[in-house]
């Protein structure tokens, strides 16, 4: 990958920064007295228009963000790694739909290598073997459990599994440091929570083992063994192999643990700020913009519901700029 | 082998117009990319970040001159040149730091460039400070220049 290759993508991304939301102005939408006025702030950054809806603005933020990135890029190939989240979130539900037999609409993500649709259509007439690899495998198993098991749970984890498996592998073929280190830190993470919430629902081992993706932070034997074990062998486990802080934060809540793990991927893409050369800067850009959208949504998710200022507070990220 | 001396001096004066020519051909080239990234999103910097994006060019006009110089020298443009091996390795040794500071600093400036224009896309007006990192670099091409021009005036008195 030719570092100069995205001088003129980084310039124009160096300028766009400009307008991203800093912590001022995520304070000024905590503080404002309701979706309406946060909504009138927002306009006023130049998000959405007049009349647009809270999900509609944001919808149409992300693609924006999509759309400008492809340009730059020439393509999404480059995001790889951010899109097998969708990708497998699409597998995910079009197994769910295609064994149930439900229709429910707006389920799939748009930003994807295959269509939610398309995973549906072949999973429906029972032809998994026609879906591009790496999805057939996954699906096809997660069907296959899903029709002899009923077990929703198991189902989710083994789409969850193939998903961390592909994120991490897409980083490390990315040929980017940053993308890199953003696929082995999403697997780890992630793992913490599956091995977490596992700890609290008294998952088996079995099911534990099963959920687990291999990770280059963790041995996932070992961690489903403390996560069999109970939440505190678990923390036990995190702390012994480095991880205080995700213990410290998941004592407190999972909420808590979940804003740590963003505001942690916010100071590793951080540096990018005063990088001028190769991707990295623009895969950083799409982070930064999602977790901003993030936050947006979690503050007019928590004026629309009437939440407390400090509660709003306590759940938006740290900002990009 | 009188005819060699005449050989080596016009390879050491090609050299540094072609090499700092190369380095300046890549750093303005490298410059304009990120300047037209920024002129892309925000048109009223146009002025600023042309001027970030021309100051790898100079190692360019620096080859240039001593080729010129050294042209003048050997006799080359005046049609006739008559030098003695020894005198044409001289003048080839000679030209060399323009032109491999020229090629190397024109890249590295360039490197600076991109980053001065990033800086000014942020902050407009810290353009004046922004102009001084590439501009730092300058300084070792113009040192080069000093050294190849003082050596081929020099070696124009040597009796050999």
């Amino acid at each position: 990958m030719s570092r100069d290759q995205y001088i003129y993508a980084v310039a124009r991304i160096r300028t766009r920064e400009l307008s991203l939301l800093n912590g001022a102005v995520m304070e000024q939408l905590a503080a404002a007295p309701s979706e309406e006025d946060c909504l009138r702030l927002l306009q006023a950054k130049g998000w959405g228009g007049r009349g647009q809806g809270a999900q509609e603005i944001l919808e149409e933020e992300e693609e924006k963000t999509w759309a400008l990135l492809e340009e730059l890029a020439g393509g999404l190939s480059l995001f790889a790694v951010f899109l097998r989240e969708n990708d497998y979130h699409n597998v995910k539900a079009a197994v769910k739909e295609a064994c149930t037999g439900g229709e429910h609409p707006g389920i799939y993500k748009k930003r994807a290598t295959i269509s939610g649709e398309e995973i549906e259509r072949a999973l429906t007439k029972r032809e998994p073997e026609t879906l591009p690899e790496p999805f057939r495998a996954t699906a096809e198993y997660a069907m296959r459990v899903l029709l002899q098991t009923r077990d929703g749970q198991r189902c989710d984890a083994i789409v969850d599994r193939a998903s961390l498996i592909a994120i991490r592998q897409e980083g490390a073929q990315s040929g980017s440091s940053l993308l890199r280190e953003y696929g082995e830190r999403t697997a780890a993470l992630c793992n913490v929570k599956i091995a977490m919430r596992c700890a609290l629902t008294g998952q088996s081992l079995s099911f534990i083992e099963e959920s687990l993706a291999p990770c280059g932070a963790f041995e996932e034997k070992s961690m489903a063994k403390a996560a069999a074990a109970g939440s505190e062998a678990l923390f036990a486990y995190l702390r012994e192999n480095g991880m205080e802080e995700a213990a410290e934060t998941l004592r407190i809540s999972y909420t808590e643990f979940e804003r740590w793990c963003d505001n942690e991927l916010i100071r590793m893409i951080r540096p990018q700020l005063t990088n001028c050369f190769g991707p990295d800067p623009l895969a950083a850009y799409l982070l930064a913009r999602q977790m901003e959208i993030k936050s947006v949504r979690m503050i007019l998710a928590g004026k629309r519901n009437a939440l407390p200022e400090t509660a709003i507070r306590q759940r938006v990220r740290e900002t990009y700029v | 082998m009188s005819d060699m001396g005449v050989f080596f001096a016009l390879l050491g004066a090609v050299l540094a117009a072609v090499m700092a020519g190369i380095g300046s051909a890549i750093g303005v080239g490298m410059g304009g990319q990120a300047a037209a990234g920024v002129v892309t999103e925000d048109p009223a910097k146009f002025s600023k970040v042309l001027i970030l994006q021309l100051l790898p060019g100079t190692q360019g006009i620096y080859g240039l001159l001593i080729a010129f110089i050294c042209l003048t020298q050997i006799g080359i443009m005046g049609g006739s040149s008559d030098i003695s091996l020894a005198k044409g390795l001289l003048y080839f040794v000679a030209c060399l730091p323009m032109a491999i500071v020229g090629l190397i600093s024109a890249i590295r400036q360039a490197n600076a460039s991109v980053s001065a224009i990033a800086l000014v896309a942020k902050k407009p007006d810290q353009f004046g400070k922004a102009m001084i990192f590439p501009a730092m670099v300058e300084t070792y091409a113009i040192l080069a220049l000093l050294v190849s021009i003082l050596a081929i005036f020099g070696i124009a008195g040597v009796n050999i």
